[in-house]
């Protein structure tokens, strides 16, 4: 089961100028624990969501910029690449890592995470998930929103296509459910997404 | 790219804009087409220009999205409500055209890009819910208002129900939001909504699909939510859409030919993932070029079937990775099954069981076909985990599963062994010997054995791996029990996990390192956490030298030092690479001191270097588990182990600084451990202080140690000759770091070594007090020195710390008697009784002599 879905910027460098922005996110129901002795304050809560998801965005691009200097890829090269290009999506970095209880959500949970150009997809996953299927689920995300709503032109409009998110997120992880589907499956869910969107 | 302007200083563009109107941008006013045609500007589309806007395709991304989520962020709360009153034109009017999507869009971004709440008016948020429930209104708008509700959630006034809506589509709207909400009653009546649409309808029916991931996240969020006598229908259900699916593939509507009418028409049989005609039920593993309804529904079933049976079974979820072996898992195991008994209904959880197990078994067998897509191979791989992982839950659930499982697991092992590309698939196998072994006979040693030291050596470079590696390890502890030996000899193969990926694994490693190390091997694993830079630097050798030129990546800047590649096949140094790159524990430990010569060129790269960085962390855990088991033999081997290696490690930038800060703290920890090691080890004492001595952390802890403990109160066999010895090394030693000119290459030596380094002297004195005139003397000198430091010694207030602490030293000796028991206080000393009666607690005597110091201190000059 997923816990959130998010899309954030992704810099090469620490040092590069700017601020690590979450663009898109999506929490599939919320953890509150059953006994919570305090609840709080709609307002606080909503805040404490948006900055875990802040804090696993930052950690994702720290893990991220980690693995590419690891590898010792230029710094240059994730940002580099043409949008025309096609992504070869099996090459691009990924990974994955464990948030303890408490930091930042009540849970244990585990991160897979996805660094695509400047972009980084990332799962938040209950803690014994099939890491397996979610890699795969999170590139077959990852792919169909850089083929659909061409998110890697140049521009801002990514954070002008929820919907388009929304409608892949609602036939690939519905309500967070990781689904098995086999090529045809995926095909036809493409085929329906393809036809219910003007592009 | 187009600068947006900040639409909130040009009040005209909020009315003014209609859609498609180009006049104007900003975050309100960019038209659909404006936005789309930008899209295919620079560095998009392949314009003229696609080369410079493509060279900074990232940045230019970001920098626009900075600059529109500001401008989202910015807008006031006026500016808002007039956008949201358009808005609300567009809903209630029913314009779902192109306007109505874009507007929705930026409401969105506005709602979502700032963390603090935003405020809609309700008649808007109204409309927005109204939208959302219409059963006409497009999938595209509905969307983006669940997610404008969505986002504004959690919420203190909810009116959005689920109670009267009809159709799941809808149902499946209003449920993203309801759940968003993380209100437990909601979350419940929201499941028992979508439970009286599941009853009510034929199990053929519609887009029922839609409705079981709601079931799954209700379940998940409230187990209780669902009715006893709910959970068992629902779980017969999911049982026959696991295995009565349909094998006919779905039908094709085909338009017909220019002649001929529309019509329906079968395509065949479902296929199995290699192209052959499907041999047995419906799994999602089969395919075919459309899916009936019930195939979805059976994909949907598997999908959550795991979770499922851990929520629904009587126990709950609660503890589902408990050990939970019972006393009837050794004699219940029977060949007879409870499906053997076959020809009576089974109750609902049993069915759902069986079927589920029938499915397994299924997919164990369908993951064998070679897929003809690449696609479909990774799901094979998926399939497999999750079928031994739902294997393993109903094992535990019900033991008679037993049997027939580990006849099938028995043969997977061994296929999956064989087969690199099917690693990852391996752990949860071996999870299930080792969890299930002891009444299966399964030998989990064995399968331990060819894990530890195969696995890790081979696939040390695959992140994914390697992150699930090390959980399995974690996971396994409870579970390892005997087996845990096999676990602690194969450290320096997961070391080898940890060298290479160091960043996402130190915390998982800090969590493991208390349950890997055990006195055996601590010496040899404080060796390897040492040497972990240089095994980095190894195990890339390791992997250049596999690769032929053309195999490695573009990006590969090979270092320039093609004498390591050459050196790492060197017979003479082979033995080392050998050792440091071992699979397992070797009960010895080699000085690789010329492997850091050979491995210099690697030292810079990011990898090692990262690595470096996290080796401190790791040691703090490795010594604070250490200390809670080790004996005096321990305790000394350890610590000599860590004089020795102060001063040899690899040498990676900043490396040997972190280390020694970390060493220099532990030092202390392993003596107070077991005090008498100093004056067991004086000799290597001796030879440490007199030597070529590394950064002053570890000079200063070891100084401080002899002051503290060399004394006959810790150890009978400390002898005066002893002290002496040391008094005078200690002596040659501060006379050395505060004589040296500012030229000679000695590094400056830090204020706090001088300082410990008097203290430690006139401890000696006062416990061998013919040497106190010698103590005193030197310490008028240090004082005198401190007073008028020579240039680029001491200087400033470091100088003034050196000289009060000389004086009161001084003043303390000229009372031996006081000195002795103020320096080298009786074990008793620590006892409450000292502190807390009123003529003998300690409190009060050091309140005296402190008196006496600072009486004394105020009479001297300066």
């Amino acid at each position: 089961m997923v816990h959130v879905f998010l899309i954030h910027t992704l810099r090469t460098t620490k040092a590069e100028e700017g601020l690590c922005r979450v663009l898109y996110s999506c929490f599939f129901g919320t953890e509150n624990s059953p006994n919570d002795p305090q609840p709080h304050g709609a307002e606080r809560d909503r805040l404490l969501r948006k900055e875990q998801i802040l804090a696993v965005a930052r950690q994702v691009e720290s893990m991220c910029q980690l693995q590419q200097q690891a590898c010792g890829r230029p710094a240059v090269d994730l940002q580099s690449q043409s949008s025309d290009d096609p992504v070869h999506l099996h090459e691009s970095p990924c990974g994955a890592f464990r948030l303890t209880a408490g930091d930042p959500f009540q849970e244990p949970r585990t991160v897979v995470w996805l660094g695509v150009l400047s972009l980084g997809f990332a799962l938040v996953l209950n803690a014994h998930e099939n890491l397996l299927l979610a890699e795969s689920t999170l590139r077959l995300l990852a792919r169909l929103l850089l083929e659909h709503p061409r998110l890697l032109v140049p521009t801002a409009n990514l954070l002008l296509r929820a919907d388009c998110i929304e409608g892949i997120l609602a036939r690939f992880l519905p309500h967070g459910q990781l689904l098995f589907l086999n090529d045809q499956f995926v095909q036809g869910l493409e085929k329906e997404f393809s036809a219910a969107w003007p592009r | 790219m187009r600068h947006r302007t900040l639409h909130g200083t040009r009040p005209g563009t909020l009315h003014g804009t209609r859609p498609g109107s180009r006049r104007c941008c900003g975050l309100f006013s960019r038209s659909r087409q404006s936005a789309d045609c930008e899209g295919c500007s620079p560095g998009g589309g392949g314009g003229g220009s696609g080369g410079g806007g493509g060279g900074g395709g990232g940045r230019m991304f970001t920098t626009g999205a900075e600059s529109l989520l500001r401008q989202a962020r910015e807008i006031r709360d006026e500016e808002l409500g007039k956008f949201c009153a358009r808005v609300c034109a567009l809903l209630r009017k029913e314009d779902w055209g192109p306007g109505a999507v874009d507007a929705l869009r930026r409401l969105f971004l506005i709602v979502s890009a700032t963390k603090y709440s935003r405020r809609l008016e309700k008649p808007c948020v109204a409309l927005l819910q109204t939208t959302l429930c219409s059963p006409t209104c497009p999938e595209q708008l509905q969307l983006l208002c669940a997610a404008v509700l969505r986002e504004m959630s959690p919420s203190d006034s909810p009116s959005l129900s689920c109670d009267h809506i009809q159709g799941t589509r809808q149902l499946d709207l209003v449920a993203s939001v309801l759940l968003a909400q993380g209100d437990q009653q909601q979350v419940r009546s929201l499941g028992q909504c979508v439970l009286k649409v599941l009853e009510s309808r034929q199990p053929e029916g519609p887009s029922l699909r839609h409705l079981l991931p709601i079931v799954s996240k209700v379940t998940s969020l409230a187990p209780d939510a669902l009715r006893e006598e709910q959970t068992r229908a629902l779980s017969k259900r999911l049982g026959d859409w696991l295995r009565y699916a349909s094998v006919q593939q779905g039908v094709a509507h085909s338009s017909g030919g220019f002649f001929s009418t529309p019509r329906a028409r079968q395509l065949g049989p479902v296929t199995e993932v290699d192209g052959a005609v499907a041999t047995d039920f419906f799994t999602v593993l089969s395919t075919g070029q459309r899916f009936t309804e019930d195939q979805w529904l059976n994909v949907q079933a598997f999908s959550m079937l795991r979770a499922w049976l851990l929520d629904s079974s009587p126990g709950g979820s609660s503890a589902p990775d408990v050990d939970d072996r019972s006393e009837l898992e050794g004699s219940t195991l029977s060949v007879l099954s409870a499906a053997s008994a076959a020809g009576h209904p089974l109750p609902p959880q049993e069915w759902l069981q069986e079927k589920a197990f029938e499915y397994c078994q299924r997919l164990l067998e369908q993951s064998s076909r070679r897929a003809l897509r690449k696609a479909d191979s990774d799901l094979q791989k998926a399939c497999l985990v999750e079928a031994v992982l739902v294997l393993d839950v109903l094992c535990r659930q019900d033991p008679s599963f037993l049997y027939r499982t580990l006849s099938c697991l028995r043969p997977l092992y061994t296929r999956l062994r064989g087969d690199p590309a099917w690693v990852r698939a391996l752990l949860p196998v071996a999870r299930f010997f080792l969890r299930h072994g002891e009444a299966a006979a399964v030998d989990a040693e064995a399968v331990y054995q060819h894990l530890f030291t195969g696995i890790p050596a081979e696939h040390f470079h695959s992140p994914m791996l390697a992150f699930e590696f090390v959980q399995f390890c974690r996971d396994s502890l409870p579970l390892l029990g005997r087996n845990l030996g096999v676990l602690r000899t194969s450290f320096p193969n997961l070391f080898k996990f940890l060298a290479w990926n160091s960043p996402p694994l130190t915390s998982d490693f800090v969590a493991l390192l208390p349950s890997l190390v055990d006195a055996g091997t601590a010496v040899e694993m404080l060796h390897l956490l040492l040497d972990l830079p240089c095994l980095t630097a190894a195990l890339d050798l390791q992997l250049r030298s596999l690769q032929t030129a053309s195999e490695r990546p573009p990006w590969d800047v090979s270092i320039r030092a093609p004498g390591c590649l050459e050196a790492f096949r060197d017979s003479q140094v082979q033995g080392l690479f050998q050792h440091l790159l071992r699979a397992q524990a070797s009960g010895t430990a080699e000085r690789l001191t010329p492997l850091y010569r050979l491995l210099q060129p690697l030292a810079g790269c990011a990898r090692v270097v990262q690595c470096a960085e996290a080796v401190p962390t790791l040691l703090r855990a490795f010594f604070s588990a250490v200390t809670q088991f080790a004996d005096g033999v321990l305790a000394s081997q350890l610590a000599l182990l860590l004089l020795e290696r102060s001063d040899s490690l690899y040498q990676v930038p900043g490396y040997e600084a972190g280390v020694h800060r970390v060493l220099g703290s532990q030092f202390p920890a392993l003596c107070k451990l077991h005090p008498p090691l100093v004056v067991e080890q004086a000799k290597e004492l001796l030879e440490f202080v007199g030597g070529p001595r590394g950064g002053g952390h570890v000079l200063a802890s070891v100084v401080w140690a002899i002051g503290e403990y060399l004394s006959v109160s810790w150890d009978r066999r400390c002898t005066v000759e002893q002290i002496n010895n040391f008094f005078e090394a200690l002596e040659a030693l501060l006379f050395e770091v505060t004589q040296s000119r500012p030229s000679t290459t000695l590094p400056k030596c830090p204020p706090q070594v001088i300082s410990v380094l008097m203290t430690t002297l006139t401890k000696l004195a006062s416990r061998s007090q013919d040497l106190i005139p010698r103590a005193s003397l030197l310490l008028s000198k240090m004082r005198s020195l401190a007073q008028s430091p020579a240039p680029g010694s001491v200087c400033g207030e470091d100088a003034g710390a050196v000289r009060t602490r000389a004086t009161e030293l001084l003043n303390l000796l000229k009372m031996p008697s006081v000195a002795q028991f103020v320096f080298t206080p009786s074990v008793a000393a620590s006892e409450p009784r000292y502190h807390r009666d009123t003529n003998t607690a300690l409190p009060l005597a050091l309140r005296t002599v402190s008196r006496l110091v600072e009486r004394e201190a105020g009479l001297l000059p300066g």
